[in-house]
Formats: structure tokens, C-alpha cells, sequence
């Protein structure tokens, strides 16, 4: 079985053996993968019933309920990671949904589709009609994404709450992740979709950052 | 082995378990149940390292035949759905223990039995009972079976009641427990409505404060039922299936029962009174009525919780119970998380109320099943 390139990216960063919330994890299949590979202690929350019934019946733990409304059951400090993949934008309050990530784990992992991409940028200037693109595939009447956003606008957010952009990559199919800066505006041209690994601003970070001098070598 | 013919035979065992006086029960109230006998069924057989026993809890009209012939009633088991061959709790598996609780009137000590000071029925000098004291006869019973730590504690309604205040109290007995359409306390509206059925049964001059013999306060007790009925079902579901259909072909007016809706209640009502005790359902009522699980820990429902934090629970509710809500439900799953416990929970779609957990739900054997089978493999049942 192929890992899906966003999958693959969430693995790299996830810490072995940590505590782990994936929020809209549908059938677990992340969270299946994150218990194999990572050992990690993994919990789910998910809207769809049937979705939760196959998740416990892999040995899941996963809470119905939906990113907007549910997250409260979660107590604070509960987990080293929170993921939100491809769901903030479809969320009422992103804002307050990716707080409250921040306010469960201590790291969070949210991707989303970019609206800055370029595909996006033409199809609205020349055709004039909302894009419909590989990442945004749906008509603008029947699309769950009711909150799109840019890289940049993003970048914004996580500046606005305090956040600290621990890393960024983009994604797009198959291909593998190409890590980038949040804030360079031609990869806001250039992402299809990115994944942001955040942590708050105000708390110390195990490692202090040093320049690496073994970057080259072993 | 089941005397009604079943296409596999599963062994099924069960009696009346007396503790001697040296073994009182002793209640939340301070007061103590000498001689107390517990009536109790089990299906299926122990495992060589005793790790299989499931209890299912009843709820508050329910006793010990969860899934054999009612001895009254003739009518088969209240949760054949759930458990028998090929079922989620299947017997051929799991060592499946169900017992009366204390207070009910099926052959585990309550008010109609013999009060050994007296000779004669408790009547109303049967101990006020809460869910704690239900679950105390529970362990001493499971202890009397040899059995540690049972693999699973399952039960809705009063049933869940009973299952979080076992993961409250003995946490270090259970491997896991569900707990469905239930709550960690009585809302105003649920005493409410346990409050009409009382009165309709204390109303009844055939209960003479209790000590009723043979003419038994049946009346009453119809009425209290009627009413309970209702909160067990949902609007939609009554529409569905009466609507303002008629018994007979117009009214009659008068107050027969003219609308298939009340001769359903009426029956609902006379056939209850066959096969349950009057005094009891006072009892059982009150004791449900007392029952906040976080009031005896600072009223933090999670402090109630934290030693059950090793238990898998799994909490499930559906979307048109009104008596036992959904809200309650998430209430119970966010102490839970609160607790650090690892807590699954389902809200399942259905249009049937409250009784939708003893009815077929595939989307609740389903998730059974699973969840289930999971543990089952975490604990390394094969």
C-alpha cells in the first residue's frame, strides 16, 4: 500500500511513542499508520458514525464530534500533537479551531488547500468562475470549504495568535514534500497544498536552535 | 443448556446466591441487607484464566433474563439482540453474568421478600437503595464466581448507570465497560417524570402504604408505566407507528380507548403489572433519582474517573433519545478525557428514543462488535 505523501510528511514529524489527537481521522488510517510505525499513544475525533464504528473495531480510540464543536472535550495540555488535515477550511471558526489545537497539544499539524495558488490565482482572473482545481475539486455549490484561504493569509493567523511556524512544507499528489518558507510570496504561487507544523510562541522549545555544522556530513 | 431450541446450544447456568449473615450488604445509607440473596443468569462458560466474564447490567424495568424466556412473561430474552450466538456478546466467547439488582423483584432481595425480622415482606422497612449498593451485591457476586476482573461491564439505561459507577468504584475489577443511553446523573426532568409514577402508584388505594398482599396496587403501578413508556420512545417513532389511527371505525364518544396510541399504553400498562413489583419500582425509581456519580467527589465527574483511567470505555447514545440525551452522553465522554481514560464514543442515528438500545440497531451491533473484539484482543481472548 502507497502512504499517502501527506501521510509520509506527518510521519516524519511525529515523535515516536507521543500522544497523539487526529481530528476528522475517518477511518484511522492515519492514525493505524502513526500506531504502527511511531508507537504512538493515538486518539481520534471524527463527524461520521460508520467512520468511528471501523475505527474501534482497529483497536482506536475515537470520539464523535466534529473540530468545531467537540474540541472541548479534550483537556488541556493532553497531547504532544494535534492534526487537522485538510479540514480548517471547512470548519465554521478556524480561528478558534486552531487555538484550541494549540490549547490540546502541544505542537499542532494542520494542511489545507492554498487559494494563492496560481491555478487558483488564473482560473478567477480570466475565466471569472470560482477554480475548481485537483486540490479544490468541487463547485463552489456543493464544496464543504466555506473558510479558503492563502498561504499567506495563514501565515497571518498563526502570526495573530502567537504562533511559532516550526516547519512548512508543500504538498501536492503524488509528490513527494518540498519544504518551504511561509512567507515567500512565490510559494504562495507555487503550493497546491501546504502543511504548517505550529507550536505556541511563548513556550521553550526543548532544543534551542543552533546552526547544525554536521549538515553535510554524517 | 437453553430449553428453547436454539440452533446452537449454549450453556446457561444461573440461581439464587445467599450470603450468610457474616456478609451483610452494606448501603449508602448506613443500613445493612442481611441474608441478601442475588438472582442471576450466565451464558457461555469461564476461560481456563478467567478473563472473559462480561456483566451486563439491567436497567430499570429489566432483571436477570437478558437473554433467555422471561419466566412470567413467556417472552424471550430483553436483549436477544445483543447477546446469543453469532451476537456481539456471544456466549460461545464470553462468560456472560447478568443479575437482578438489589431492590427488584425477581428473585434478588428487594422489598417484596421476607424481611427476617419480621417474617413478612420489607414493604416500605426495605432500605432506601442507591446504584452504589446495586453495584456492591454485583461484586460480591462476581468475587462468589471466582472471576478478578471481568473482561467487560456493559448495560443502558440505569444499566450505564450502573457500569460508571463500577469503573468509580472496583476500576481494578474491569478490563473495559459501555455505557449507553445513559447518564452520570438524574436531570430535574427525569425525577420529574419518575416523581408522576410514584404518585400514581402511592395514589393507589390498593398500596396501602406498602404493605399490600395479594390485591396488589396494580392500577397504579399501569399508570406509572404508561407514563415511563412514553419517555422511552420518541415523537417521531409514536407517529410512525400510530399516528391518529382509530381501534375501530369512529369515535366513540366517550373514553374508551379510541385511538390505537391508548389501547397501546393501556397494554403497555396491564401487562407490566404482571411481572414487577410495585414497592420495587419505588425503590429502583429513587435510587436512579439519587444517583450523581460526581456529587461524592467534589462534584468534578472526572475525579470520579481518574482510577479508571487503564479502562477502555466506549459510551454511546442515540439522536432521538430525550430521556437520557446525547448532551448527558458527551458529559460522561468528557470527564473521560478529563480523566485521561481512553474514551470512544458513538451518537447513533436513529428515530426510536430511548429504547433503541434493546432494539435492532445494526449500527449499535456494529460498533459492539467491534469495539468488543478490539478489547477482546488487547486482553488476549481468542
Amino acid at each position: 500500500m502507497t502512504v499517502r505523501e501527506d501521510f509520509k510528511e506527518i510521519l516524519r514529524l511525529v515523535r515516536p511513542g507521543s500522544r497523539v489527537l487526529d481530528v476528522g481521522c475517518g477511518e484511522g488510517d492515519l492514525l493505524e499508520l502513526l500506531t504502527r510505525e511511531k508507537q504512538v499513544d493515538g486518539r481520534g475525533l471524527e463527524l461520521e458514525a460508520a467512520n468511528v464504528s471501523t475505527c474501534l473495531a482497529k483497536g482506536l480510540t475515537v470520539v464523535q464530534g466534529d473540530a468545531d464543536r467537540d474540541l472541548d472535550h479534550f483537556p488541556s495540555r493532553a497531547f504532544d500533537y494535534a492534526i487537522l488535515s485538510q479540514t480548517l477550511q471547512a470548519t465554521r471558526n478556524p480561528r478558534h479551531v486552531l487555538s484550541e489545537l494549540l490549547r490540546i497539544a502541544d505542537k499542532a499539524v494542520v494542511s489545507f488547500p492554498n487559494f494563492g495558488h496560481w491555478r487558483v490565482r488564473l482560473g478567477l482572473l480570466i475565466d471569472g468562475r470560482m477554480p475548481e482545481t485537483k486540490a479544490l475539486p468541487e463547485p463552489w455549490w456543493s464544496t464543504p470549504n466555506i473558510h479558503l484561504c492563502t498561504l499567506a493569509d495563514f501565515n497571518a493567523l498563526c502570526d495573530d495568535l502567537g504562533l511559532r511556524v516550526e516547519a512548512c512544507s508543500a504538498l501536492a499528489g503524488s509528490r513527494s514534500a518540498r519544504p518551504i518558507h511561509p512567507a515567500k510570496p512565490l510559494e504562495n504561487l507555487r503550493a497546491e497544498t501546504v502543511l504548517f507544523f505550529l507550536s505556541q510562541r511563548t513556550e521553550k522549545t526543548s532544543e534551542p536552535a543552533q546552526p547544525r555544522d554536521d549538515l553535510f556530513g554524517g | 443448556m437453553s430449553d428453547d431450541g436454539a440452533a446452537i446450544a449454549v450453556q446457561e447456568d444461573g440461581g439464587t446466591l445467599k450470603f450468610g449473615p457474616e456478609r451483610p450488604l452494606v448501603l449508602d445509607s448506613g443500613l445493612k441487607i442481611e441474608g441478601l440473596e442475588v438472582a442471576y443468569k450466565t451464558y457461555g462458560a469461564l476461560n481456563a484464566d478467567r478473563s472473559n466474564a462480561v456483566l451486563v447490567t439491567h436497567a430499570l424495568t429489566g432483571d436477570q433474563y437478558v437473554a433467555s424466556r422471561h419466566p412470567v412473561t413467556g417472552k424471550p430474552g430483553w436483549w436477544d439482540r445483543v447477546v446469543g450466538p453469532g451476537l456481539p456478546l456471544d456466549p460461545q466467547r464470553y462468560f456472560i453474568i447478568c443479575a437482578n439488582v438489589v431492590g427488584g423483584c425477581m428473585g434478588t432481595t428487594g422489598p417484596s421478600s421476607v424481611n427476617p425480622a419480621t417474617g413478612k415482606p420489607y414493604g416500605l422497612a426495605f432500605p432506601v437503595i442507591t446504584i452504589a449498593d446495586m453495584v456492591r451485591a454485583q461484586a460480591m457476586l462476581v468475587e462468589a464466581l471466582g472471576i478478578e476482573q471481568l473482561f467487560c461491564v456493559v448495560g443502558g439505561s440505569m444499566g450505564g448507570m450502573q457500569v460508571l459507577q463500577w469503573a468509580a468504584d472496583y476500576p481494578e475489577r474491569i478490563f473495559s465497560a459501555i455505557v449507553i443511553a445513559s447518564a452520570a446523573r438524574h436531570s430535574a426532568q427525569n425525577i420529574a417524570f419518575h416523581e408522576v409514577g410514584r404518585q400514581a402508584i402511592m395514589a393507589d388505594p390498593d398500596w396501602k402504604d406498602g404493605g399490600y398482599g395479594k390485591k396488589r396496587p396494580e392500577k397504579g403501578l399501569a399508570v406509572a408505566r404508561m407514563a415511563a413508556h412514553i419517555t422511552y420512545l420518541s415523537e417521531a417513532a409514536l407517529q410512525r407507528k400510530f399516528g391518529r389511527e382509530l381501534q375501530r371505525d369512529g369515535l366513540s364518544w366517550g373514553f374508551d380507548a379510541d385511538f390505537q396510541v391508548e389501547s397501546y399504553l393501556r397494554h403497555q400498562g396491564t401487562s407490566f403489572v404482571d411481572r414487577f413489583d410495585a414497592n420495587s419500582y419505588l425503590y429502583i425509581t429513587r435510587a436512579m433519582d439519587y444517583f450523581d456519580l460526581a456529587a461524592a467527589h467534589g462534584g468534578v465527574l472526572a475525579n470520579a474517573l481518574t482510577k479508571a483511567r487503564d479502562v477502555r470505555f466506549c459510551v454511546l447514545s442515540f439522536t432521538s433519545d430525550w430521556l437520557y440525551p446525547t448532551k448527558e452522553n458527551r458529559h460522561i465522554v468528557r470527564a473521560l478525557l478529563a480523566a485521561g481514560a481512553r474514551a470512544s464514543f458513538v451518537e447513533i442515528e436513529s428515530d426510536k428514543g430511548h429504547d433503541a438500545f434493546l432494539l435492532d440497531e445494526p449500527e449499535m451491533a456494529a460498533t459492539l462488535r467491534g469495539f468488543l473484539s478490539a478489547a477482546g484482543q488487547a486482553r488476549g481472548l481468542k
